[in-house]
């Protein structure tokens, strides 16, 4: 297999866009990534999009994008596993390009959410849920998540202001990323006092509904060599697992199996253990599961997520800062964008680009995205070269 | 819900139909074509209790359109006494004294509507027992 | 013999006193607590309706005697509250017991009378051999028109028993029915409320045809009021019971232990049925119960049934119906139970 670099990176200030369509931010943020990358020609184009169906009621989305971009009978490619089509978007891009199918490819991610009310875009995002058995019941995103909050709150004694710091934290670093929706910080006291959505996960907790896109250019290490006039970020660890759809099929609510599963591979692929990360993004679509997720890639022992949180461990002046885009709380969350986002803000991250929130000397970086409350996880490692 | 979807889960809204692998004994609630621990494809049909436990739960005050009249409403993973777990909303109770381990009772209830004019959206419900 | 082999009753614990509902019109509550014996009446809650109740009161029935699904030959659910207006209630009810595919259904609805009717038919399947066992179901989650007297009345409750020729706890002695067509209470199609004739509802409606359906059960069988334990009548209201029992040369104390609209109201359907549960609970092997309905419309069907030993093996199985009507209750006010039962118009 050929191994694969990143030598493009593509984002913009994410929020609620009301004078800008799906197509409109995609190709901003194709454009930005092309023109970082220093190219004007791509091999072919993957985009993760969760439900631009349901969102703005228009489907084959790949097809249209590549229109737009301009580049004519584009082989182009949509993906979906609800809020981690980003990351799978990356993932089919690093296949294409592993196996030499495509020399060089732009994976992108988009959602736009806001055309649609808050309750219809609950309603969107709560498809990725088991509509028959969970769904039907009347169960929403941060319903699932505030039961695995209690089942981890009552297992290891994990609490509100623990999940809090965690909100506080990605919005301390949110305030340092131009491109966050939100840039403004907040304090335990704000996310205790929040409306309690379901409880113990208050407003604060639960991360946004967000216009967004961001774009990567990956390519052959040998091709990168070649045209990149930046430092190259190398792919170095890749993995990809699922769980049960509902939560009541799983064994345990305290963990996301698929991410430990697929930490392990990408560890091993990569040749490296979580103790070697300098910098993670994590899919906090919900504080508590950043908590959980710190846990299941092995940064933290089981349980001990919260506690890290509180002390400090993962913030930006930290031992392993995780999340300093701001996370989905503070940068947003549209769905099919956010796995993109991550690995731009590695790339970042590890070009030595992320100005005010740069941590130093990072290496080493790993993105975490999951797909509804982690039926489908994707990990991905990332190393300067 | 369109009406042939709500049609083909009635064994399952209303009297609560599983399956259980021949093979491993393992409890599937919705049925399904493969037992995912030994990969049978054997079945026999089974009905589960109607009692169990909170597993885990929470109190949604914010809900889907089609339920955000009915909020506060709590919400739960419940372990029938078979072993098999099921998602539902608890009713009839009073929403400050649930806890882990607190035993209830699935009955039928009305859980939500498809309008004024569409059909009503039956299912199990979790109460006090 | 043919009887009932199971029985099973079922109120909300919802309930709303007869005060709450005089505050809000600036009624005067007196009037109708002791004037109609009306104290407070249950109220299904938002999840709940004619179907679940039905339902609920089903599963009681088969926790009392595990009776084969696929002996049940009919299934009827009288109300005049389906939650369809064309679809019936009494399929999801057979489904829902798997005693589909193999049996007959309907819907039933004569005002009040509707239960007794589904009682009286399954009878007379059961008799006639047709059938092995019938399900006889009177449920109503029924709507008194705000400031309306019949507000706060109109309650909801459920009662089912299964009809069949072995085990039975309450065998069925005698029947008698009556019928004219008299206009006291009607609702017209697509209305959401009832309308009614008042004062005319009670002498040539309710007294004429209960009193007229008791005598005459009475004199059918010869049993006379002394030698009957419990009588249980249908009650609009807590009045109308006692005064129709007094004519008919009943104690206070036989109707005492069915006499329940004081503490949930009149729950249409249900009412006489969830009394006859009620005293079920309580009866001793040879006792004589005899129930009259009420249906507006109008007529009334009389029942005699005797007490078996076989109550004593059954009945303790379920919960009993006073603790329905007593325990673990939730006061409403007017808001939520305006809520409860749609009353605020939302889109």
């Amino acid at each position: 297999m050929r191994e694969v670099a990143i030598i493009g990176l593509g984002i913009h200030k994410w929020g609620e866009h009301w004078d800008r369509s799906l197509s409109d931010m995609f190709i901003d943020v194709a454009l930005k990534a092309m023109a970082d990358a220093e190219i004007d020609k791509i091999d072919s184009m993957c985009v993760g999009c969760m439900t631009s169906g349901l969102f703005v009621g228009q489907e084959h989305i790949a097809v249209q994008l590549a229109d737009y971009l301009g580049i004519k009978h584009l082989p182009a490619t949509r993906v979906e596993t609800a809020c981690a089509s980003g990351a799978l978007a990356f993932r089919t891009g690093l296949a294409e390009v592993m196996s030499g199918l495509s020399d060089i490819v732009l994976v992108g991610g988009v959602e736009k959410m806001t055309d649609v009310s808050v309750e219809d875009a609950t309603f969107a995002l709560s498809t990725a849920a088991d509509q028959d058995y969970e769904g039907y019941h009347g169960i929403t995103f941060p319903a699932l998540c505030a039961m695995m909050a209690r089942s981890h709150m009552n297992r290891y004694g994990s609490t509100s202001e623990q999940l809090a710091s965690v909100a506080v934290k990605n919005h301390f670093n949110g305030a340092l990323n131009p491109n966050a929706q939100y840039q403004s910080q907040i304090t335990i006291e704000n996310v205790m006092n929040s409306t309690i959505i379901a409880d113990p996960l208050h407003m604060l907790d639960c991360s946004p509904i967000t216009d967004g896109a961001a774009a990567v250019i990956i390519c052959s290490m040998e091709t990168a060599r070649k045209i990149s006039k930046k430092p190259i970020v190398k792919v170095t660890g890749w993995g990809h697992a699922t769980d049960t759809l509902a939560l009541h099929n799983r064994e345990d609510f305290t963990t996301l199996k698929s991410t430990e599963l697929a930490a392990q591979q990408a560890f091993k692929i990569a040749g490296i253990g979580p103790r070697d990360i300098d910098v993670a993004e994590i899919h906090d679509g919900f504080s508590i599961m950043e908590v959980i997720a710190t846990e299941a890639i092995g940064f933290f022992e089981k349980g001990q997520g919260g506690f890290a949180a509180e002390q400090g461990r993962t913030a930006l002046n930290g031992e392993l800062p995780v999340n300093t885009s701001g996370g989905l709380k503070s940068r947003g969350h549209p769905a099919g964008a956010t796995g993109v986002a991550q690995i731009v803000e590695i790339g970042y991250q590890l070009r030595g680009d992320a100005g005010k929130r740069q941590v130093q000397n990072a290496r080493i970086g790993l993105t975490q995205n999951i797909g509804g409350i982690g039926g489908s996880s994707l990990i991905h490692i990332m190393e300067a070269v | 819900m369109s009406v042939p979807k709500y049609w083909r889960n009635i064994p399952q809204r209303y009297r609560l139909e599983a399956v259980k692998c021949i093979k491993c004994g393992k409890l599937f609630f919705p049925p399904r074509p493969v037992c995912n621990e030994c990969r049978s494809q054997e079945f026999e049909t089974v009905h589960l209790s109607d009692e169990g436990k909170i597993v885990t739960f929470t109190v949604l005050n914010s809900a889907p359109s089609k339920f955000s009249y009915q909020t506060p409403y709590p919400i739960a993973v419940i372990e029938l006494s078979d072993s098999a777990k099921i998602c539902a909303q608890i009713t009839d109770c009073d929403i400050d004294k649930l806890y882990i381990g607190m035993p209830v009772k699935l009955q039928m209830r009305k859980l939500s509507t498809e309008g004024d004019a569409g059909i009503i959206n039956y299912g199990y419900k979790a109460v006090p027992a | 013999m043919v009887g009932i082999t199971s029985y099973g009753a079922y109120v909300p614990r919802y309930r709303i006193r007869v005060e709450d509902i005089a505050k809000e019109w600036g009624a005067d509550s007196e009037s109708y607590k002791r004037g109609l014996f009306l104290n407070e009446k249950s109220v299904a809650g938002m999840d709940e309706d004619t179907i679940t109740m039905s339902l609920e009161a089903t599963r009681n029935a088969l926790r009392r005697a595990a009776i084969d699904p696929n002996k049940v030959g009919a299934v009827y659910v009288g109300s005049e509250s389906h939650p369809y207006a064309v679809k019936p209630s009494s399929t999801i009810i057979a489904e829902a017991i798997n005693a589909v595919p193999h049996c007959h259904c309907a819907d039933l609805e004569f005002a009040c009378k509707a239960g007794t009717e589904s009682l009286f038919i399954t009878y007379g399947l059961v008799k006639a051999g047709l059938i092995t066992y019938g399900l006889a179901i009177g449920a109503d989650t029924s709507q008194g028109a705000p400031n309306d007297a019949l507000e706060y009345s109109a309650a909801s409750g459920a009662a089912a028993f299964f009809v069949g020729t072995e085990n039975i706890v309450a065998n069925i002695e005698a029947t008698y029915s009556c019928t004219t067509d008299t206009p006291d209470f009607w609702r017209r199609d697509n209305q959401v409320y009832p309308r009614h004739g008042g004062r005319f509802t009670g002498t040539p409606a309710y007294f004429k045809h209960v009193h007229l359906a008791g005598k005459m059960l009475l004199e059918k069988t010869g049993v006379t009021p002394a030698e009957i334990k419990y009588a249980v009548f249908h009650q609009p209201n807590g009045k109308f019971p006692q005064r129709v029992s007094k004519m008919l040369g009943f104690s206070k104390d036989q109707i005492k232990a069915g006499l329940l609209a004081p503490s949930i109201g009149n729950t249409y359907s249900a009412s006489s049925l969830i009394s006859l549960t009620a005293v079920l609970d309580i009866a001793e092997k040879d006792d004589l119960i005899m129930m009259v309905s009420y249906g507006s419309g109008a007529g009334s069907d009389a029942f005699l049934f005797r007490v078996t030993d076989a109550i004593y093996q059954t009945r303790d199985k379920a919960k009993t119906t006073m603790s329905y009507v007593n325990e673990r209750l939730v006061y409403l006010d007017y808001g939520l139970y305006a809520k409860y039962r749609d009353k605020i118009i939302i889109s």
